[in-house]
């Protein structure tokens, strides 16, 4: 066995970190606020918006993630002329993906809701759009926080197949270090590492968050 | 003030309500008795379209608020509901509970909305509790928080659906001296409830129901001692 970790540039692999979380929080941002437009569309009553919503989630259910990305980066310019960036094509496509998936959670979290709350909303004469925002949101986030967070952990280790487009997150970095001094089992097991510590960061912060929303129970 | 024309409401082929015709008059302290399942929450709900009827009106004021292009947003704020369950924001201090519509749906200063609130938390006997969450509250105190919430929007008639029966039997009293006293402040009340007691005490008059139709509007004197029909008779032996 050959182990040589002192050729291997673990700053530069390291700095992948910031284009990693760029990618996965963009995403995120984009994901959460998109998938919240569909899980309306999903329990409206409109039937055209319905439809819509659950024929766009069986796409990104029915296709592989990778192939939607190389799809948006590769034929973007040929379809659009339109040159568009790793980072645009990477951040739409994991978003648009994310928020097929966080519309069903976040659908759930709604329906979850106590339909009292509902009617208490409707009886003080509190539009539509308010008391989604600020009456059943805020209960149905607190249900669905879990999940969400399992979400965006799912979307951080997605965010790797940018690397595939050219991205200079982690994992690129990891490969490109490999490919130049022949060593592998060394910068990958160390981008591993980098994946592993951020999960588990994200998973801290949403435990303690999800106890400060528990502070009213 | 509230206007009821030959309201009919069915939940797909079950009929819950027949050809119902009733008037709340400004004022008046109404209660609707009847054994479960007779459709009077289901009459109160119509009467601010939490059930839109199947047909007939409701006049509101001489509005009809089941036209079509009636401002029902609008018509809910004249009149506030209270629930069994309470259905009090759990995610919002009391004091957020009572300030919460009159901010953001009639665009109170937010001072002057907490304000109103204390005044009416002290009015429910619950000064103390503005900012704690609902979740430390007892079932009466939820319920008086959940009236003093409907009062901060000023409405000029409230409905009750059967605001005690989820309380404990301790806890009823404080409930209904905090109805009784509203009531003699001259709102206008329309009252889901099965406590006898207080319908013959406060209400000016009772509206008996079953099987979806009103069977006896009489005065509560009237009413407990000498029902005319014969199911409000059966009813009554059963509840006193």
């Amino acid at each position: 066995m050959h182990l040589d970790f002192s050729q291997i540039d673990f700053r530069y692999i390291a700095e992948g970190i910031y284009t990693t979380l760029e990618y996965t929080v963009l995403a995120a941002i984009f994901g959460f606020l998109w998938g919240a437009v569909l899980s309306l569309f999903k329990i409206s009553s409109i039937a055209l918006l319905k439809w819509f919503a659950v024929f766009y989630t069986s796409i990104f259910r029915g296709t592989p993630l990778i192939l939607m990305i190389s799809l948006v980066y590769f034929a973007t310019p040929q379809l659009t002329q339109y040159d568009i960036t790793a980072l645009q094509a990477g951040v739409i496509t994991l978003g648009l993906n994310s928020a097929a998936y966080i519309s069903e959670t976040i659908r759930a979290g709604i329906l979850a809701v106590d339909k009292g709350q509902r009617e208490a909303a409707i009886a003080l004469g509190v539009p539509y759009r308010q008391m989604m925002l600020d009456i059943i949101f805020p209960q149905a986030f607190k249900n669905i926080l879990p999940a969400m967070v399992n979400e965006s952990i799912a979307l951080l280790k997605d965010s790797a197949l940018v690397s595939t487009i050219g991205a200079l997150d982690i994992l690129r970095r990891a490969t490109i270090v490999g490919a130049n001094t022949f060593l592998y089992f060394e910068p990958l097991i160390f981008a591993a590492l980098l994946y592993y510590i951020m999960v588990m960061l994200l998973t801290l912060a949403a435990r303690s968050l999800e106890r400060r929303l528990r502070r009213s129970d | 003030m509230i206007k009821v024309e030959s309201l009919s409401k069915s939940f797909g082929k079950q009929e819950v309500l027949r050809d119902i015709s009733t008037e709340v008059k400004k004022g008046d302290v109404v209660a609707i008795i009847g054994p479960s399942g007779s459709g009077k929450s289901t009459l109160l709900r119509c009467m601010n379209l939490l059930e839109v009827p199947t047909k007939g009106k409701i006049l509101i004021d001489g509005t009809d608020i089941t036209a079509k292009k009636a401002d029902v947003t609008l018509v809910r704020q004249k009149i506030g509901m209270v629930f069994q369950h309470f259905h009090l924001f759990p995610h919002m201090t009391v004091l957020e509970n009572l300030t919460y519509a009159p901010v953001k749906v009639k665009k109170l200063a937010k001072e002057t909305a907490r304000q109103k609130a204390r005044e009416l938390l002290g009015r429910v006997g619950l000064s103390d509790k503005a900012d704690v969450y609902p979740s430390k509250l007892s079932g009466g105190q939820k319920q008086r928080v959940a009236i003093a919430r409907s009062l901060a929007m000023e409405p000029e008639i409230m409905l009750f659906d059967e605001p005690t029966s989820a309380l404990d039997p301790e806890m009823v009293k404080e409930v209904l001296e905090v109805m009784k006293g509203l009531a003699h402040t001259g709102m206008t009340m329309a009252i889901v409830t099965h406590e006898m007691g207080f319908a013959r005490e406060v209400a000016d008059r009772i509206l008996f129901l079953d099987g979806g139709r009103l069977i006896e509007e009489a005065p509560p004197e009237q009413f407990f001692s000498r029902p005319q029909s014969e199911r409000a008779k059966q009813f009554l032996e059963k509840m006193l």
